[in-house]
């Protein structure tokens, strides 16, 4: 009946008791159950080592689970290469170490996916990759190649890059934790940014304040599980388990 | 109350530290010692090189006279010998006459080879400008087209041959080493396996034997009356051979390559030949240019083993010169320095081009 009901029947992202182990016995998922609505933002956090990194690879097939079903907006994901190839043009991805290609130029960096992938005429995907450098403000630098950008510069041209084939849905995989202190800020900003225009965000941080202001929900994992998921004020305010609190006084501890 | 001047103490003039003599000072006599080093080396120069320059240049004999050079023997060289057998030594048992052919189409290939080493030519159209390129030489150095007569393989030698037979094996062996390196990282293990053991297999026998199994060996295997040209049975040898070593090379720039980038280039979309392509390879050989260059190297010299399965190459068409002349047979060290001489150009070329391409290749690495 609600807006609400509605996009919860109708998730872009479902995860289906999905289990995953590293080797044979290192259970890194553990029964995943989780739907994302479209347009839903939301903030993963937990220790290192509880698996929300892996969760989020899972959704464009980065990391394969062994057990359980995901489905990417209406695309199951299995062995079948199309179907990878098809959900990745969905998703767009930002990581910890940017992860940008040394070797080219900034806007060959933007345009390599559109013209490889999308087989975009040069011209076009050139304008697009425009767009997308002065959207996350730093079409000025277009012509230089990512070792001489700052750390905040290069994370930024990588969510360029990420948005360059319109995907639907953007992860974010600890997008700051590489970055030097008067550098985050930049970063979060286009990202904040990016989160009005109503784009399907999941992000992996630690940054409580960035959660506050985007995310429609934050999710709590520990050891494999998602231990709680709530809105961010009733999650920061009034936590349930001892493990969301312990973490939490870790963390905003000082 | 003024100001009283007070003139400095004069001081000495500045030492020279510019120029020639405070350059050797602080280089050849800067201590005890370099001043000794300095000392025996100019002893050493002083007893061997007015000798050495004796022999190769003030008593030397410059024309083919065996007669003027049987009597300067041991006191001068002979470069008149080189200038009687230079046809020889450059083009092997080549038809005299036609052997503006083998020139023109190394000439050819050199152009080509020098060409292909410039970043505009990078682009599809290489291929088939090789193609076109190898297409021209076989016709010139093989005929029975257009009016040239024909000349068999076995005839063909000398210089044209061993820089066929390098930069053939070169331009094959450089890509089949790139499949095998990602084979070997292949996460297929039918395709890792093979790739290993080819490797392995190769790397665990010397050239000479490969040559000699391309050579006699393979023939045995073949069905009644096919026969594949002895050449292209070395080359495709060498090929083999060269790919193994360059193979493992190659692998050693992939694995220098975070595995970020290839998640990058997968979260974008690009398949595995684009990432390849497009991501990791670009980076990895750019990486390894010494090592690869390292290879070309030894290839272009290693073309000389071909001689034991009777193919004249360069150093076996001097051989071949001298050594049935019995006039002349007793100057072939000149002929061997000869060749020595061209051998080092090409080798000094590929190391110094070596260095160019790095740093073209590394552009972007510097701020």
């Amino acid at each position: 009946m609600s807006a609400v009901a509605q996009t919860a029947a109708d998730p872009i992202i479902r995860f289906d008791k999905v289990n995953k182990w590293y080797g044979n016995n290192f259970h890194v998922l553990r029964d995943i159950n989780l739907n994302v609505a479209r347009g839903e933002r939301i903030v993963i956090c937990g220790p290192s080592g509880s698996g929300k990194s892996t969760l989020i690879r899972c959704v464009n097939r980065l990391e394969e689970h062994q057990e359980g079903h995901i489905v990417v907006d209406g695309t199951e994901l299995t062995d079948d290469i199309k179907a990878i190839d098809k959900v990745r043009r969905e998703v767009g991805m930002v990581f910890q170490q940017f992860n940008l290609f040394p070797h080219l130029t900034v806007l060959e960096n933007l345009t390599l996916s559109p013209m490889w992938v999308g087989k975009m005429p040069k011209k076009d995907a050139e304008e697009r990759a425009m767009q997308q450098l002065t959207r996350v403000r730093i079409a000025e630098q277009a012509g230089k190649y990512p070792l001489q950008l700052s750390g905040g510069q290069q994370q930024r041209v990588a969510i360029a890059r990420a948005l360059c084939l319109t995907p639907k849905i953007m992860l974010f995989d600890e997008p700051t934790s590489a970055l030097d202190p008067e550098m985050i800020k930049e970063v979060l900003d286009v990202m904040i940014e990016l989160a009005k225009g109503g784009i399907t965000m999941l992000c992996v941080t630690h940054e409580m304040g960035f959660a506050k202001a985007v995310a429609n929900r934050v999710i709590f994992m520990d050891q494999g599980q998602i231990v709680e998921q709530n809105t961010p004020e009733e999650f920061f305010n009034n936590p349930k388990s001892e493990r969301t609190k312990d973490f939490l006084s870790k963390i905003l501890g000082h | 109350m003024s100001a009283t001047f007070d003139p400095i103490a004069p001081r000495p003039a500045p030492v020279r530290t510019e120029g020639f003599v405070p350059w050797v000072r602080r280089n050849l006599f800067g201590d005890i010692k370099s001043t000794i080093t300095t000392v025996v080396i100019a002893l050493l120069a002083v007893l061997y090189l007015p000798p050495l320059i004796n022999w190769a240049f003030v008593q030397a004999v410059y024309q083919p006279d065996a007669e003027a050079c049987q009597a300067a023997r041991g006191s001068g060289a002979c470069w008149g010998a080189i200038v009687e057998k230079y046809r020889l030594v450059i083009f092997g048992r080549y038809p005299f006459d036609d052997q503006w052919r083998p020139l023109l189409a190394t000439a050819l290939m050199l152009g080509l080879l020098v060409a292909s080493c410039t970043r505009p030519l990078w682009n599809k159209w290489l291929v088939v400008r090789w193609l076109v390129v190898l297409g021209a030489f076989l016709v010139l150095m093989g005929g029975g087209w257009f009016g040239l007569e024909e000349v068999s393989t076995d005839q063909w030698g000398g210089l044209p041959l061993t820089i066929m037979l390098a930069s053939l094996s070169i331009v094959f062996a450089f890509p089949l080493a790139v499949l095998v390196a990602l084979g070997r990282r292949s996460h297929l293990p039918a395709i890792r396996t093979f790739c290993t053991l080819y490797v392995e297999l190769i790397r665990g026998v010397p050239l000479i034997s490969v040559l000699f199994m391309a050579s006699f060996m393979f023939p045995l295997f073949m069905p009644q009356g096919m026969t594949i040209d002895v050449l292209v049975r070395v080359l495709v040898g060498i090929t083999l051979f060269a790919a193994a070593y360059m193979a493992e090379v190659i692998r050693g720039g992939l694995q220098a390559i975070p595995k970020g980038q290839v998640e990058a280039a997968q979260s974008l979309g690009l398949s595995y030949w684009q990432t390849q392509r497009k991501i990791v390879l670009p980076q990895a050989l750019a990486l390894v240019v010494p090592g690869i260059m390292n290879n070309f190297i030894s290839i272009f010299k290693d073309t000389s083993l071909v001689t034991i399965v009777s193919l004249y190459e360069l150093t076996g068409s001097t051989g071949l010169a001298f050594n049935s002349d019995a006039d002349w047979r007793p100057f072939k060290i000149e002929a061997y320095l000869f060749i020595t001489a061209i051998y080092f150009v090409f080798c000094f070329a590929m190391s110094r081009y070596s260095l160019w391409i790095e740093k073209q290749l590394n552009r972007s690495r510097t701020r």
